[in-house]
C-alpha cells in the first residue's frame, strides 16, 4: 500500500495507453512521455506497461506501507526520501514507513514514479491509465488526492541500488509533412521551420498550444474529419499551432501541417512553459531510424539492469 | 466506384490512411465500416479509426512497417467492394423542448417552423452513424433535414448535460458526457451513451441507423 499525503492537482496513474478503441471515440491516453515511463519501469524490474504515477506539478508527498524499490524519471524534481536527497535515473530502496517528497520541477514537465510490482489498479477498456476527461481508469477515474490509498503489485527481488544514464532532451524536434502540408504556401512553410516556437501555458495532456508568427492557411478545399494521432501539428484559424498529445480526441478537422516523429514527441512533452522549440523537416526513414535507436537504448538498458539482478 | 478515386498513403512512421476523393457517400462509408470490422487487431495492428470518407490504421512500428501494410489495406478495400454491411437500428427516446431543450424555440424561429414541426421533422428522419469521435460514444450522425440546419451558438455553453440532443450546422448529435458545448440543444435522452463498465461501452456503433422518438 501507498498513501498519498499531498498531491498537486495534476498527478494521475498512467500506463502506455489504450489500443483498439479509437473507432468508438476512446482516446489513446497513457503516459505523455512514454520513453521516460518505460525507463522508470525497467529500473525497478517491471514490465514496460506497468502502471506508474505521472506527476506534472509539485509538491507531492507519498508514504510507503511496504518495502519497495522505486525510480524517478522524466522531469527532474527536487526530491527527498525522508531527509535524504534522491535523484532521477536510480533504483532506490524504500523501507516501509518512509516518505517520498517531490517539491518542484527543476527541469522538465512530467515526472514518473515507478514502484516494483507497479500500482495495482483494475483494467478498464484495455488500459490502466486514467482518462481524466471521461473519468474512468486509473484510480477512480481522477487525479490523485490527499488521503488516497493505492494498492501495490507483488514486489520483486532486486539486489542493490542501480543507476542508468538518462537520455537528454534538446529543443530540436523532427517533423514529417502532414496530409495538408502542400496546401500551405511556400512562405508559410518557411515561416514554420525558421522560427522558434514558444510553449504557452495552455498545455495539457490533450494538446500543447504554441505561439509565434501566425501560419496562414488560405486553401479553400474542404477538410473532412479525420483521425488525429498524438504528435499531429494542427493549424487552427488563428494560425497558432496546436500539437496533439496522449489524451487528444480521436478525430478532428483542422489542417494537418505535420506529424512530430514518435521518437521526438517526448522532448516536446517535457519542454517547460515559456521555453521554445524548433522544428526540422524529417522523412519516414529518419523517423524509423530514430525509433529503432530508442528501442536499442531501451533494450541495452534492460540488459544492463538484468545482469545485476540476484 | 473506381479505384482511381481511392487513395492509400503513409501518414507517419506508424500509420496509413485510405481515403476517397469523391464527395461523401454512404456506400463508401459502408465499406469503411466493413474494413474496420474485418481488420483483426493484434500486436501488429493496434487501432483503426474511421473519419468522414477516410480510415486510418495505426500499426505497432516495432512489428509492422506502413510500406509493408499498405498493399494489405488495398486488398481489404478490394474485398470490401463485394460485401454488405448489416446495420442495427437504435431508437432514442427524447424529451424535446422546455428545460430539456432550451434552444428548441431558436431552431423553430431560425427555420421559420412551429415547434411541433421541428420535432416532427427531427424525429421522422432516419440518421446514420458515419463514425464516432470527439468524445467516447459521440456519433457523427448523417441525415439532418437541411431545413433544420442552424449555425452553432456564438458563445458555447459552459456545461451541457449528458444525453443532450443538439443541432450544430448541418449535423445533429447526442452529447454522451456533461461537457462545454456550442450546439443548439433541442432535447435530452435518458439513455446512457457511454459507460466504461458495459460491453460494448458505447450505445452507438459506426453504421447504426438512429431514430429519435418524442417522449414528452
Amino acid at each position: 500500500m501507498l498513501y498519498i499525503l499531498k498531491a498537486s492537482p495534476l498527478c494521475s496513474i498512467q500506463d502506455l495507453g489504450r489500443v483498439g478503441l479509437r473507432s468508438i471515440g476512446i482516446t489513446q491516453g497513457g503516459a505523455i512521455d512514454p520513453f521516460s515511463f518505460k525507463i522508470a519501469n525497467k529500473l525497478v524490474g517491471n514490465a514496460d506497461n506497468c502502471p506508474c504515477i505521472e506527476i506534472t506539478l509539485g509538491p507531492v508527498e507519498i508514504e510507503f506501507a511496504r518495502d519497495a524499490w522505486i525510480s524517478l524519471t522524466g522531469a527532474f524534481y527536487e526530491s527527498y526520501l525522508d531527509d535524504k536527497k534522491i535523484y532521477n535515473g536510480w533504483r532506490v530502496k524504500v523501507i516501509s514507513g518512509q516518505k517520498l517528497k517531490l517539491n518542484y520541477a527543476i527541469k522538465g514537465m512530467h515526472c514518473y514514479l515507478a514502484i516494483d510490482g507497479g500500482i495495482d489498479v483494475k483494467q478498464v477498456l484495455n488500459g490502466c491509465g486514467t482518462d481524466l476527461n471521461n473519468h474512468f481508469g486509473g484510480y477512480r477515474g481522477r487525479n490523485l488526492q490527499r488521503g488516497d490509498q493505492l494498492k501495490l503489485g507483488k514486489p520483486h527481488f532486486l539486489m542493490k541500488k542501480r543507476g542508468v544514464l538518462l537520455p537528454q532532451k534538446n529543443k530540436f524536434i523532427r517533423v514529417l509533412q502532414g496530409p495538408d502540408f502542400f496546401k500551405f504556401t511556400k512562405e508559410n512553410c518557411e515561416k514554420f521551420w525558421r522560427q522558434n516556437w514558444l510553449i504557452t501555458n495552455q498545455c495539457n495532456r490533450m494538446g500543447y498550444r504554441l505561439q509565434g508568427n501566425s501560419i496562414e492557411f488560405n486553401n479553400k478545399s474542404e477538410i473532412l474529419s479525420h483521425a488525429t494521432l498524438p504528435g499531429l501539428i494542427q493549424i487552427p484559424p488563428n494560425g497558432q499551432p496546436i500539437v496533439l498529445m496522449s489524451d487528444a480526441q480521436t478525430t478532428g478537422g483542422y489542417p494537418r501541417f505535420g506529424y512530430i516523429i514518435k521518437a521526438d514527441l517526448w522532448k516536446l512533452a517535457q519542454t517547460e512553459i515559456n521555453k521554445t522549440v524548433q522544428f526540422y523537416p524529417s522523412n519516414f526513414e529518419e523517423a524509423h531510424r530514430a525509433l529503432k535507436k530508442q528501442e536499442i537504448y531501451l533494450s541495452k538498458l534492460e540488459w544492463s539492469l538484468n545482469e545485476n539482478r540476484s | 466506384m473506381n479505384l482511381k478515386s481511392i487513395h492509400c498513403y503513409i501518414l507517419n512512421e506508424y500509420s496509413i490512411v485510405l481515403e476517397s476523393s469523391q464527395p461523401v457517400h454512404f456506400s463508401f462509408q459502408q465499406k469503411l465500416w466493413w474494413i474496420t470490422e474485418n481488420i483483426s487487431l493484434n500486436s501488429n495492428i493496434i487501432d483503426v479509426i474511421i473519419g468522414m470518407n477516410n480510415l486510418t490504421v495505426v500499426l505497432n512500428p516495432t512489428n509492422e512497417s506502413p510500406s509493408n501494410f499498405l498493399p494489405k489495406l488495398e486488398m481489404l478495400w478490394q474485398q470490401a467492394q463485394l460485401k454488405e454491411f448489416k446495420s442495427r437500428e437504435i431508437l432514442i427516446p427524447v424529451k424535446y423542448g422546455n428545460q430539456y431543450g432550451p434552444d428548441l424555440n431558436f431552431i423553430a424561429q431560425n427555420s421559420k417552423l412551429s415547434i411541433d414541426e421541428v420535432i416532427n421533422i427531427h424525429s421522422n428522419t432516419e440518421y446514420l452513424v458515419y463514425f464516432l469521435g470527439f468524445q467516447p460514444g459521440f456519433a457523427y450522425l448523417e441525415g439532418l433535414s437541411p431545413i433544420l440546419a442552424t449555425p452553432r451558438r456564438e458563445s458555447p455553453r459552459f456545461s451541457v448535460p449528458a444525453g443532450s440532443v443538439g443541432i450544430g450546422g448541418n449535423l445533429t448529435g447526442i452529447y454522451p458526457q456533461k461537457t462545454p458545448g456550442g450546439w443548439n440543444i433541442i432535447g435530452q435522452t435518458n439513455l446512457t451513451l457511454f459507460n466504461p463498465n458495459h460491453f460494448p461501452p458505447t450505445l452507438l456503433q459506426p453504421g447504426d441507423k438512429v431514430r429519435f422518438i418524442p417522449d414528452n
